[in-house]
C-alpha cells in the first residue's frame, strides 16, 4: 500500500518535470482550496518528514506538534496536535498555500506563492518554499493529527 | 543601577524625554521595553555581567591598546587627541549613530571612529568588521555601558523613519518583516530560543553561537539570511537606517556592550 503510493508519487514526479520550480494554479472557494494542487495525492509519512524538518517544513521552527525533539520548538503558533479536527483538507491548504489570503498580517510564510515577494536571497528565488507534491504531502499528514 | 531600575527610570522619564514622541504609535511603550539579556540563561546574564567571564572582554582589553598606539602618518594615537578614553568616550556610543553637520551625514560608531583614523591620523581605514576595527569599537562602546541610549537629534529623523519603514516590510522567501518577530513575538520562542525585542544595545558583543565577536550589522544580515532575504551589500546605508531605528526605538535604555548573548 505505501509502496503504491510511493510509486504513485514517483511517477507524478516524472510527469511533472517543471513542479520544483513552479507554482501550481488553484481555486480559492471560501477559506479553502478543496482540489488538490497539480492533482497531486499526498503523503502522509512524507508529509510527517516535511512537517518535522526544520530546513524543509519549517513548521517547527514557530509550532509546536507531536515530534521528539519537544525544546527545540516554537511557540509562535498554535500546537499542531488537532488541526486536523479543526480545519478540512482544503482548509489546511488554503493556510499552507498563502495563509495571508486568511489573515494578511499573519507571520505565517506563504509556503507555495513567489509572486509579490521582495528581496528573496538568491538561492530561493523564484521557487515556492513548497512545491505542489509537497504542500500535498503535509496536507495529508496534518489530516491525521486529529487529536 | 539594575537592568530593572533603570528601565523603571526610563518608563518614568522617558515619555517626557522621548524625541520624536509623535512617532511612538505602534512602538512597544517605554515601560515594557527589555533587553535581550533579560531573555538569557542566568549563565548567559553571569557571563555577561562578570568581567573575568565575558569572552568580549578580549577585543575591550585589545582595543585598549589601539587607542594608546601610535598610527598613521600623523603618528597619533586616539589618546593623543582625546585623552582619557574614561573621560572623552563616555557616552559617546549610546548617542551613535549621529548626524556629522561637517560632513553633512550620519555615521556609526564604527563610522566616526574610521573618520578618525583617515582624517586625523592619516592612517590607511581598517578592514570594516575586521578584528582591530571591532575591538576599538569594543573599546569605545564599553565607556557607555550602563548610561541610557540617547537618540535625541532632531536631524537623525529622516534616516530613523527610512529605518522604520525597512523594519516594516516584509522581505524573502519567507516574506516576514523585523515586527513579526521581534515586535509582535517578542517573549515566544522560534525553533526553542526566546525571541528577543530586537535591541541595539548590547553591540559590538559576543554570541556564543558565532564563537566570536560581532556588530550589529551581523545580527541584521543573520536576521535577513533567516528569513531568505538577500542581505543588504557590506556597508550598505540600509544597515545604518535601521540601526538608527533600533537606537531611537531602544531611547532610554542601558548600553551592555560587550554583551554576551546565546
Ligand atoms: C514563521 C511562523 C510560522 C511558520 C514557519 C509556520 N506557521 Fe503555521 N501558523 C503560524 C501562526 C502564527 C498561525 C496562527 C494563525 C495566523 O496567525 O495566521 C499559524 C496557523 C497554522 C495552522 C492553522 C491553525 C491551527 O489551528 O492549527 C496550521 C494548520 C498551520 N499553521 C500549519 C503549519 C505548517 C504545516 C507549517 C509548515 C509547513 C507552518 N504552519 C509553518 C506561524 C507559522
Ligand atoms: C524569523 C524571525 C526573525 C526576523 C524576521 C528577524 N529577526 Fe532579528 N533575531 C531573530 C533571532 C532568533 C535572534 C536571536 C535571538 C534574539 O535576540 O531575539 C534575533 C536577534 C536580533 C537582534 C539582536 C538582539 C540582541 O539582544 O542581541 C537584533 C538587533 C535584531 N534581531 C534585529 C532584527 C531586524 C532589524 C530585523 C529585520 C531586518 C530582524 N531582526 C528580523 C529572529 C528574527
Amino acid at each position: 500500500m505505501r509502496r503504491a503510493a510511493a510509486l504513485a508519487g514517483a511517477l507524478l514526479l516524472a510527469a511533472a518535470p517543471a513542479r520544483a520550480e513552479s507554482v501550481a494554479p488553484y481555486a480559492i472557494v471560501g477559506d479553502a482550496i478543496p482540489m488538490p494542487l497539480a492533482g497531486a495525492k499526498g503523503d502522509a509519512k512524507r508529509g510527517q518528514a516535511i512537517v518535522g524538518d526544520r530546513q524543509v517544513g519549517l513548521c517547527l521552527l514557530c509550532h509546536p506538534g507531536p515530534f521528539a525533539n519537544e525544546r527545540a520548538q516554537g511557540t509562535i503558533g498554535p500546537d499542531l496536535r488537532g488541526a486536523g479536527a479543526r480545519w478540512s483538507e482544503g482548509q489546511l491548504r488554503l493556510r499552507l498555500v498563502d495563509s495571508q489570503k486568511v489573515n494578511p498580517e499573519t507571520i505565517m510564510p506563504p509556503f507555495h506563492r513567489t509572486q509579490g515577494l521582495s528581496r528573496v536571497a538568491g538561492a530561493f528565488r523564484g521557487r515556492p518554499i513548497l512545491d505542489a507534491q509537497q504542500i500535498e504531502d503535509a496536507v495529508t499528514y496534518l489530516q491525521t493529527l486529529t487529536d | 543601577m539594575t537592568v530593572l531600575g533603570s528601565r523603571i527610570l526610563a518608563g518614568l522619564f522617558g515619555v517626557a524625554l522621548a524625541p520624536l514622541a509623535e512617532l511612538r504609535a505602534g512602538e512597544i511603550p517605554f515601560a515594557e521595553l527589555r533587553s535581550g539579556s533579560e531573555l538569557m540563561s542566568p549563565d548567559t546574564r553571569a557571563m555577561q555581567d562578570a568581567d573575568s567571564a565575558n569572552p568580549g572582554m578580549l577585543w575591550v582589553i585589545e582595543g585598549e591598546a589601539l587607542w594608546n598606539a601610535k598610527a598613521g602618518a600623523a603618528n597619533l594615537a586616539c589618546a593623543d587627541c582625546h585623552g582619557a578614553a574614561e573621560l572623552a568616550m563616555r557616552g559617546v556610543a549610546a548617542r551613535h549613530p549621529a548626524f556629522d553637520a561637517k560632513r553633512n551625514q550620519a555615521v556609526n560608531l564604527a563610522g566616526s571612529i574610521e573618520w578618525c583614523r583617515v582624517e586625523r591620523q592619516k592612517a590607511p581605514a581598517l578592514t570594516a568588521e575586521g578584528p582591530e576595527a571591532l575591538a576599538l569599537e569594543a573599546y569605545v562602546a564599553r565607556q557607555s555601558r550602563g548610561l541610557s541610549i540617547a537618540s535625541t537629534d532632531a536631524a537623525l529623523r529622516p534616516l530613523i523613519e527610512s529605518g522604520r519603514e525597512l523594519y516594516l516590510r516584509r522581505q524573502g522567501q519567507l516574506d516576514l518583516s523585523c515586527a513579526h518577530c521581534h515586535t509582535e513575538n517578542w517573549g515566544r520562542k522560534l525553533a526553542g530560543l526566546a525571541l528577543s525585542q530586537g535591541h541595539p544595545n548590547g553591540y559590538p558583543l559576543y554570541r556564543l553561537e558565532w564563537q566570536s565577536f560581532g556588530s550589529l550589522e551581523r545580527r541584521l544580515r543573520n536576521c535577513l539570511t533567516g528569513m531568505r532575504a538577500e542581505p543588504y551589500p557590506a556597508g550598505a546605508s540600509e544597515y545604518l537606517a535601521l540601526e538608527a531605528y533600533l537606537k531611537w526605538r531602544a531611547h532610554g535604555m542601558p548600553m551592555e556592550s560587550p554583551a554576551v548573548r546565546p
